[in-house]
């Protein structure tokens, strides 16, 4: 029986309740969950004890799915419907995904992001994470006891719009309110300084399964600023197996394995891979379905010899991201290793010796990333009080821009920029009279469009016919907290505004996440409107309790007309929020949202006002 | 009551001029996103998600301008109304046209026979003539109060900035 518990006479009760809020780290090869209890961070385990998920999800003829380890054991018995690293598709086209060739899947041959066919029909990447972040959730719920109020999910920094946007996405599908979208090496590096108090220039080199992030950061007290980052987005310890796997290939005479061959054959690579970190030399023995025999055996001096390249492929952008930042390796304090890849001795002794220093390893490098994200999910929660917060200041790694005439590109938001950031571009008119125009949105850093990442493109309608050249389309680019881009346009001389409809180049439009959304509630409407009641009643309580809060310290901010005003929308919102008419709560949210605006800025300004008197009384001081 | 249309040095509580405690810069500029980053609204109601998206990314775009002496040239210009038309007005003096021609002509050179050395030593130069431009600046702007021998300075430094670009992509085309 739980006990009850009784405070301290004199105390207070808590003034808020704690709110369950984890991170997660969606991983290429493993995915975790985390959370802070009783200000401890810790990885939640599964009913066997383990915390690594194998990101694996494998669906089968009877409607079921599995994910994690036991999708994983049958990867080599049901290669096509047994999909892995799947992390590697996301946001991604068919020809962007590398070694292709090697993959047992049946690929649909689409425009857009790659989809996979298997029993249960064909699956965006999208559904596929989902699968793996509705166990985690459901794991987090059980071992927590209740709803998510939210998740932080995390990202490779290096992960550009679409593969930002295909993540969120899946968080969505898998009914997980997203707090934030957070980089990996951001994520790791919170934990780090903050376990360690560290200050000073820090680097995080992170390897994962299929993806690389370098960032360079600053750390002073309480504030943890990306000064640059860069990576790629494709190359991970998967890579690696890939090289063995055709060294074992060539090795043992074997040209064309079959699909389940081959999964046998990469999944030896990845334990003989892993063995190689320990021991100086590993044998190889398998007898394949074909009937053929591998009977080999590997030095790591040849292992390290056919993967140097890739290592070698992991400094560049390490060149860059200091680059950019305006730093000398040796002005870096120290280098964090992150992600499980990193525990290949001759990764580590590279960048040991690119830095000129050993670098750090005592973090488990597997766990890292998700335990900084579920601090920072605390602390997005309002679990923690104001004072003792921190202040993340976090960049986009990619330049974003518009294709203008002759395929070149006119960058509008400039890599590494701090965000959350908006920038504006002119436009005008190629031809007399003309009354649309279609912008191209690109991510990149070379100059032509072909060698960028489209985005997306819309058309605005509607601009009244001028000469050429006269039209001023001002195009406005905001990227948000998460590091998503969303434009405007609009004509500056009539005021035109764009009636922009963004097809996404490798995403999903909104109505496809809406099908997807249905088809998860297996036609069970009841269910579906049961939880959009209850999003909309939670919604709603939280607006509620965050206004009463704000009230309390902040009421002579209003006048009495202002006050009655307020507090009658805060009850109408109440009395809604107690019925069972989501739409009637969306429009009650609406309108509150509406009645509240004016307190939200004078708050907002009476703040700001505060963080700079405390600013001069400090110089004063000085 | 603040708005979003105040000047940055307004928003920093730093005075209007070209000379600027950058200490001071950052520690007000931390001091406002320790306010007004998003993070700190994750959990509130959208009004306040907006308002803090909208502040946040006022308060980076003005440290943006303010820390770097180009921008802020360009911005300081632009306060005191004056367009510093940098695709019309390319009036320079002889010997400023001289020394980029030869800079550029260096750039290309280096950059055909793909020597890091010399790009880097043309790095240094550059940087070195950039320091001498906004020291001029901060006399030009400050004491002298001559904007239009200031906007002057201000081109020259935009094209400094462009030819650092170059080098920078020239460095970075050669390891990839």
């Amino acid at each position: 029986m739980a006990l009850l518990q009784i405070s301290e006479p004199g105390m207070s009760t808590e003034p808020h309740q704690h709110r369950l809020a984890v991170g997660i780290d969606l991983g290429t090869t493993n995915s975790l969950v985390a959370t802070v209890r009783n200000g401890v961070a810790l990885c939640l385990q599964n009913e066997d004890g383990r915390m690594l998920l194998p990101s694996v999800v494998q669906y089968l003829a009877d409607g079921q799915i599995v994910v994690g380890r036991k999708a994983h054991a049958a990867q080599a018995v049901d290669p096509r419907n047994t999909i892995v690293s799947v992390k590697r598709f996301m946001g991604r086209g068919l020809k962007d995904v590398s070694h292709v060739e090697t993959m047992p899947y049946d690929f649909v041959d689409a425009e857009g992001m790659v989809r996979l066919r298997t029993v249960q029909g064909v699956k965006s990447p999208v559904e596929v994470s989902a699968e793996i972040l509705k166990d985690l959730r459901v794991r987090a719920e059980r071992s927590l006891g209740g709803e998510l109020t939210g998740a932080v999910i995390t990202v490779p920094a290096y992960f550009d719009d679409a593969q930002r946007q295909a993540t969120k996405d899946a968080a969505r599908l898998s009914g997980l309110n997203v707090l934030r979208l957070l980089n990996e090496p951001t994520a790791a590096a919170i934990a780090y300084g903050l376990e360690n108090a560290s200050e000073g220039i820090y680097a995080v080199y992170d390897l994962g399964g299929g993806t690389f992030d370098i960032s360079v950061l600053r750390l002073s007290r309480g504030v943890f600023e990306v000064v640059a980052t860069n990576g790629d987005a494709s190359l991970g310890g998967d890579d690696f197996d890939h090289r063995l796997f055709c060294w074992m290939l060539d090795n043992a005479g074997i040209s064309l394995p079959s699909d389940r061959d081959a999964r046998r054959l990469l999944m030896k690579a990845r334990e003989v891979k892993e063995r190689l970190s320990l021991d100086e030399s590993v044998p190889i023995r398998m007898t394949l379905d074909s009937g053929d025999e591998v009977d080999l055996s590997i030095d790591r001096a040849v292992f390290v010899d056919i993967t140097r390249p890739l290592v070698a492929k992991t400094l560049k952008p390490v060149k860059k991201a200091l680059r950019d930042a305006g730093l000398e390796p040796d002005q870096v304090k120290g280098v964090v290793m992150v992600g499980g890849a990193t525990r290949m001795p001759h990764v580590q002794q590279a960048v040991g010796e690119f830095f000129g220093r050993t670098p750090l390893t005592n973090l488990d490098p597997d766990t890292v990333v998700a335990i900084g994200a579920a601090m920072q999910a605390n602390v997005l929660a309002g679990n923690r009080a104001t004072e003792d917060e921190w202040l993340l200041l976090d960049v986009i790694p990619l330049s974003l821009g518009i294709e203008t005439m002759g395929g070149l590109v006119e960058k509008i938001i400039p890599r590494n920029a701090t965000i959350p950031t908006a920038r504006a571009q002119d436009f005008t008119t190629f031809k007399d009279g003309q009354t649309a125009m279609s912008f191209h949105v690109v991510q990149g850093e070379r100059e032509l469009v072909s060698a960028c990442r489209s985005l997306a493109r819309f058309e605005l309608r509607g601009i009244p016919p001028m000469v050429a050249g006269a039209a001023r389309i001002r195009v406005t680019f905001q990227v948000d907290a998460d590091g998503l881009l969303s434009v405007a346009a609009r004509e500056q001389t009539t005021g035109v505004e764009a009636r922009v409809e963004v097809k996404p180049s490798y995403g999903l439009a909104d109505h496809e996440i809406a099908d997807m959304l249905k088809a998860g509630f297996d036609n069970a409407r009841d269910d579906m409107e049961l939880r959009g009641l209850r999003e909309q009643q939670v919604e709603a309580e939280r607006v509620v309790e965050a206004t009463e809060r704000a009230l309390v310290a902040d009421a002579v901010l209003l006048n009495e007309s202002e006050r009655e005003a307020l507090d009658a929308a805060i009850a109408a919102l109440r009395t809604a929020a107690q019925g069972q008419d989501a739409r009637a709560i969306k429009i009650q949210l609406e309108a509150f949202n509406r009645a509240s605006n004016e307190f939200a800025s004078r708050r907002m300004d009476k703040s700001i006002r505060e963080a700079l008197a405390g600013h001069r009384i400090d110089d004063l001081r000085i | 009551m603040l708005d979003l249309k105040q000047d940055f040095f307004a928003l920093f509580g730093l005075p209007v001029g070209f000379s600027v405690d950058m200490d001071r810069l950052e520690q007000a500029y931390l001091d406002i996103q320790g306010k007004v980053h998003p993070d700190r609204f994750a959990h509130l109601p959208d009004a306040d998600k907006r308002l803090s998206m909208q502040w946040a990314t006022h308060a980076n775009e003005a440290f943006r301008t303010l820390k770097s002496p180009l921008a802020r040239g360009q911005y300081l210009l632009e306060l005191k109304g004056i367009d510093p038309a940098f695709e019309t007005n390319t009036a320079m003096s002889p010997a400023f046209l001289m020394e980029q021609m030869e800079w550029r002509e260096a750039l290309g050179e280096a950059r055909e026979a793909a020597d890091e050395e010399v790009l880097e030593e043309l790095a240094r130069r550059i940087r070195h003539s950039n320091r001498g431009l906004i020291e001029q600046l901060a006399v030009q702007f400050d004491q002298q109060g001559d904007l239009e021998v200031a906007a002057d300075t201000v081109r020259r430094l935009k094209f400094l900035e462009k030819l650092q670009h170059e080098i920078n992509d020239a460095l970075t085309a050669l390891e990839s």
